[in-house]
This record gives C-alpha cells, sequence and structure tokens, in this order.
C-alpha cells in the first residue's frame, strides 16, 4: 500500500531525514488516507515522470552499451532524436506539415465518422427491427482487414486524399455507432413513461430524452474513435501516398533510408497528436456534462 | 388483465375515484397494483374492461424520482409544461410556485445527482404538480426513503390534497401511510390481483401528525393488516 512513498523507507536510516515523526503517526494508522493525502500534483505527476525517465535510461543503456557503435542507427541515442529529429528546423518542418496534412485527414475523417455513425446509430434507435438488420453491417464494416480491401479502394478512389479519408471513416466508425446506440437506448423506462404519459413526440423524445442521456456514452466513443481516426489517417497514407506527404509517407521513407532520428522523431509526433485528441475529447466531455454525469475519469 | 405470456396479473376490479377522495390500494409485491395504474394511466392497455379517466393532464408519480440528471431541478420541474406547449414565462411561474409547495426552494439550481432521495422524490411531485392535475396517481413514491423522510413527504402530501382536492389513486405496501392518507383504502390480493376488502376512513381533512398516535387508527391499521393476511393464505 505505503510502497509508493519513499519515506517509508526512513525506518532503515532515520538520521538521515527529519520525517520519522510523521511516519511514526502515519504509518500504522492509516495508509488509506495517506495515499490520497499526496494524490496532489506532485502525487499525479510524479510517478509517469520516474517512468519516463526510467524509459530514456533503459534506451541509452541499449544504444549506447548494448549496441556495437556499428549497429547504432538500430536505436540512435534520445539527444540524436533530439538534435536531429527536433532541433533540425529542416527535418522538422518536413514533419510537421506531415503532421499537418495527416491531421486534415484525421479531422475529416473523424467528422464524416461522428456524422455517419450518429445518423445510423439515431435511425437504429427507433426500431428494433431496423437496429437488427443494420447491426450485422457495421459489425463487418468493422472486422475487414483494412490491409484486404486496400486494393479495392485504390481501384473505386484512387490514391490520394478521398482514399486515406476512407481509411480513416472505415477505422473509426465502429465505436461511434455502438457507443452512440448504447446511449440512446440508455434512459430508463421510468423517463420514456413519463414522455408517453404527456404524449411526446417522438421527436421531442429523442432531443429532449435520448439525446442528453446518450452524452456520456458518445463521448466515451468519441475519445476512442479520435484515437483511432489518427492511426487511420497514418495508415490511410501509408498506403496511399498521392499529393501531400503526410505522417505515414514520412514513416516509410525514413524507415527505407535508416534514417531512424526523424523515424522516432515522427512516431513520437504521431503518437502526441493521438494523445491530444483523446485528451481533447476527455476535455470537451467534462466541460460539457461533467456538472451533471460525474467525474470524468478521463476513460 | 393478461400479459401475452399468458400471466393474469389482474381480475376483476373495479374501483372509483372521484374529485377530492384519496383512494389507496394496499398490497404485496407483485399484486399488480402498478399494472392498475399503468392501465389507468393509458401506459398498458387492458386486455377487458373498461377504464375512464381525464388523461388530459394526468398527474403520475412513479417508484423513483425519474428526474433527468442533465437537467437542474428548476428545468425537470418545467419538463411537463414543456411538453405541454406553455410559454417560457408561463413554465418559470408555474415551476416557481411547485418548488415552494414542495419546499425545494433554493435548490432550484442544483443537479438531481447532489440531491437526497427524498429531495429527488419532492422534485419529482413538484414536476407533477406544475401541471394541476385533477387525477394523480402515485405508483409506491416513496418506498425508498427512509421511515423519517416517508413520514415527511406523507404530510406534505396530505397537505397538498387538502390544497388541490384532486382525485388521488395511491399505491403502496405500507399500511401505516395508506391509513393516514386516505379517505378510502382497497386490499389487494396476489396473482391475479382482486380487491378483497375495502375500508372506509373515518377521519375528515385535514389531518394532524398525532392521527398516527390515536386508538382508532391503529384499530383501522390492525383490520387492514387482518384483511391482507387473509387475502395472502
Amino acid at each position: 500500500m505505503t510502497l509508493d512513498n519513499p519515506s517509508t523507507f526512513d525506518f532503515d536510516e532515520p538520521s538521515t531525514f527529519d520525517l520519522g515523526e510523521a511516519n511514526v503517526v502515519e504509518a500504522g494508522t492509516a495508509p488509506g488516507a495517506k495515499r490520497s493525502a499526496k494524490a496532489g500534483v506532485a502525487g499525479s505527476v510524479l510517478p509517469p515522470l520516474a517512468v519516463g525517465l526510467f524509459i530514456v535510461g533503459v534506451w541509452y543503456f541499449i544504444s549506447l552499451v548494448v549496441l556495437d557503435p556499428k549497429r547504432q542507427f538500430l536505436l540512435q541515442p534520445p539527444h540524436e532524436v533530439w538534435n536531429v529529429g527536433f532541433a533540425d528546423w529542416k527535418n522538422f518542418s518536413t514533419m510537421l506539415e506531415g503532421m499537418w496534412s495527416s491531421t486534415k485527414v484525421a479531422f475529416w475523417g473523424l467528422l464524416i465518422a461522428i456524422l455517419l455513425g450518429f445518423l445510423l446509430a439515431i435511425v437504429m434507435s427507433q426500431a428494433k427491427v431496423v437496429e437488427r438488420a443494420i447491426f450485422p453491417y457495421a459489425v463487418v464494416l468493422q472486422a475487414i482487414p483494412i490491409l484486404a480491401i486496400v486494393p479495392l479502394i485504390g481501384f473505386w478512389f484512387g490514391y490520394g486524399f478521398s482514399s486515406r479519408v476512407l481509411v480513416c471513416v472505415i477505422i473509426a466508425l465502429f465505436p461511434i455507432v455502438v457507443n452512440t446506440l448504447f446511449g440512446l437506448l440508455s434512459a430508463d423506462q421510468g423517463m420514456h413513461d413519463l414522455f408517453t404519459l404527456h404524449k411526446a413526440h417522438r421527436i421531442t423524445r429523442l432531443r429532449r430524452l435520448m439525446f442528453p442521456a446518450a452524452l456520456p456514452a458518445v463521448f466515451a466513443g468519441l475519445r476512442i474513435s479520435a484515437g483511432l481516426s489518427v492511426i487511420g489517417a497514418i495508415v490511410g497514407d501509408f498506403f496511399f501516398g498521392q499529393g501531400e506527404v503526410g505522417i505515414g509517407q514520412l514513416l516509410k521513407r525514413y524507415a527505407n533510408r535508416l534514417e531512424g532520428e526523424q523515424l522516432f522523431a515522427s512516431v513520437i509526433l504521431s503518437s502526441a497528436l493521438g494523445v491530444s485528441v483523446f485528451l481533447f475529447f476527455g476535455w470537451l466531455s467534462g466541460k460539457l456534462i461533467g456538472k451533471w454525469a460525474g467525474e470524468s475519469r478521463g476513460r | 388483465m393478461t400479459f401475452p405470456d399468458g400471466t393474469r396479473a389482474l381480475s376483476d376490479v373495479t374501483l372509483d375515484v372521484a374529485k377530492g377522495e384519496f383512494v389507496t390500494i394496499v398490497g404485496p409485491s407483485g399484486c399488480g397494483k402498478s399494472t392498475l395504474l399503468k392501465i389507468a394511466s393509458g401506459l398498458l392497455e387492458a386486455t377487458s374492461g373498461e377504464i375512464s379517466v381525464d388523461r388530459d393532464r394526468i398527474g403520475y408519480v412513479f417508484q423513483d424520482a425519474t428526474l433527468l440528471p442533465w437537467r437542474t431541478v428548476r428545468r425537470n420541474v418545467e419538463l411537463l409544461a414543456e411538453l405541454h406547449g406553455f410559454t417560457k414565462e408561463e413554465r418559470t411561474k408555474l415551476a416557481e410556485e411547485a418548488i415552494g409547495l414542495v419546499g425545494l426552494r433554493g435548490f432550484e439550481h442544483h443537479f438531481p445527482r447532489s440531491l437526497s432521495g427524498g429531495m429527488r422524490m419532492r422534485a419529482s411531485l413538484a414536476r407533477t404538480l406544475t401541471l394541476k392535475p385533477p387525477v394523480f396517481l402515485f405508483d409506491e413514491p416513496f418506498g425508498a426513503v427512509d421511515e423519517i423522510t416517508r413520514e415527511r413527504l406523507n404530510e406534505e402530501t396530505l397537505r397538498l390534497f387538502e390544497q388541490e382536492r384532486f382525485a388521488g389513486l395511491f399505491i403502496t405496501h405500507s399500511i401505516s401511510e395508506a391509513v393516514y392518507l386516505s379517505s378510502t383504502v382497497h386490499v389487494m390480493s396476489t396473482r391475479p390481483g382482486r380487491l378483497v376488502a375495502s375500508f372506509e376512513v373515518p377521519f375528515g381533512y385535514p389531518r394532524r401528525p398525532e392521527l398516527r398516535f390515536d386508538a382508532r387508527f391503529a384499530e383501522l391499521c390492525g383490520q387492514v393488516s387482518l384483511a391482507l393476511r387473509g387475502a395472502h393464505s
């Protein structure tokens, strides 16, 4: 329970730190209380930071000690990644342009997936028979390996922007459909009875009851799909590289040229994009429904 | 009333509730009390029989408060007026009145999740009151709150009844609640639900909480209890 608290070690060397007294009082009584009391900024920032430093340490160890200097290109040390990938403006600006192109793809893909997903979920929520008719195809769409239909998409939509967006939509659609549908159907029977008693119109019921009730689940779906849309944009760019150069093309290029530093830098950049859209929807969810839906638990 | 799966929930229930009357049905869980209310309100259709209720502005207080969690107390109370197409000014006025009546003033801007069970029930009552319904159906509304809150909500329900003089049909499995509130108490048996005994409650309105300690009150409760036991065996 208290392993995350460094002061527990004071029992072994009480003379070095002057925390002994606080320790004795707390240690025996309520480890739980102590845990929560420490969970301030330091508590939430320090542990992941420590893990981060550890990873960087292992990284250095492998690339400087384990790897033979001739094979160091397999894993360049972190400062090289920084120097070549981020600090060198020529490289970095290329990556930023790639990021921008892929962000646009992810944006349009996500937008279309949201509109289409909402539409499908709303239609399915209106009658069980419609749900039964459509749902299996949503599952099928989800189950199609993108790789298998790459040639088809290429034939039909070309090897440019629209195919990239399409890949994005296919990948991001399913969680939106499922979560929105689940949310729309989540309002309890009593509330539905209330609306029935007062002869609420179908549209009124949808607007006043089912939409708001769906919001928590919708946001859960959006957070998943937002991350997926970034993946979709990169995967799409990887296969359909005509036109603007996106991050997928860059990854391919760096890998072919064995430019490990840039490769690493673009991987870091793209995951940063994924994380930031995830955080954005978490923030938006807290802003819009946090007041009544309870604490958003960062899910 | 027979459900599609063959369950016979109600059989031969004849019941009149006039304006200014408070009729309660007491019965064990699963005897079809709620089914009866659902039929009365039109949520369910009876397989046979006749119902005549003014359903234009029916007041239905559910077992749970059924407040919309995304609306504040005020906006929740306004909901029915909204569904019935009242203007914003009318809604605000009706909601303010009703919130005052149930003693929730000061909590207008709270969300349901920050209210206690009793307060939620009050908000639910207030929501029903905004329509000034001539018929009030109560489906075991105070079953989930603690005894102390329940007694207080009983007082408030009585006060509302004394003021508004609606036709009340109340369902409960608490005998003392039934006797305390009603002008007539019906006892219902289990499946299929039938009315097996009826008691006129001899106390007039307004009633005071002290009534609960009256010997005649206790005696009547005893009789209802006996009838209930008879219905069970």
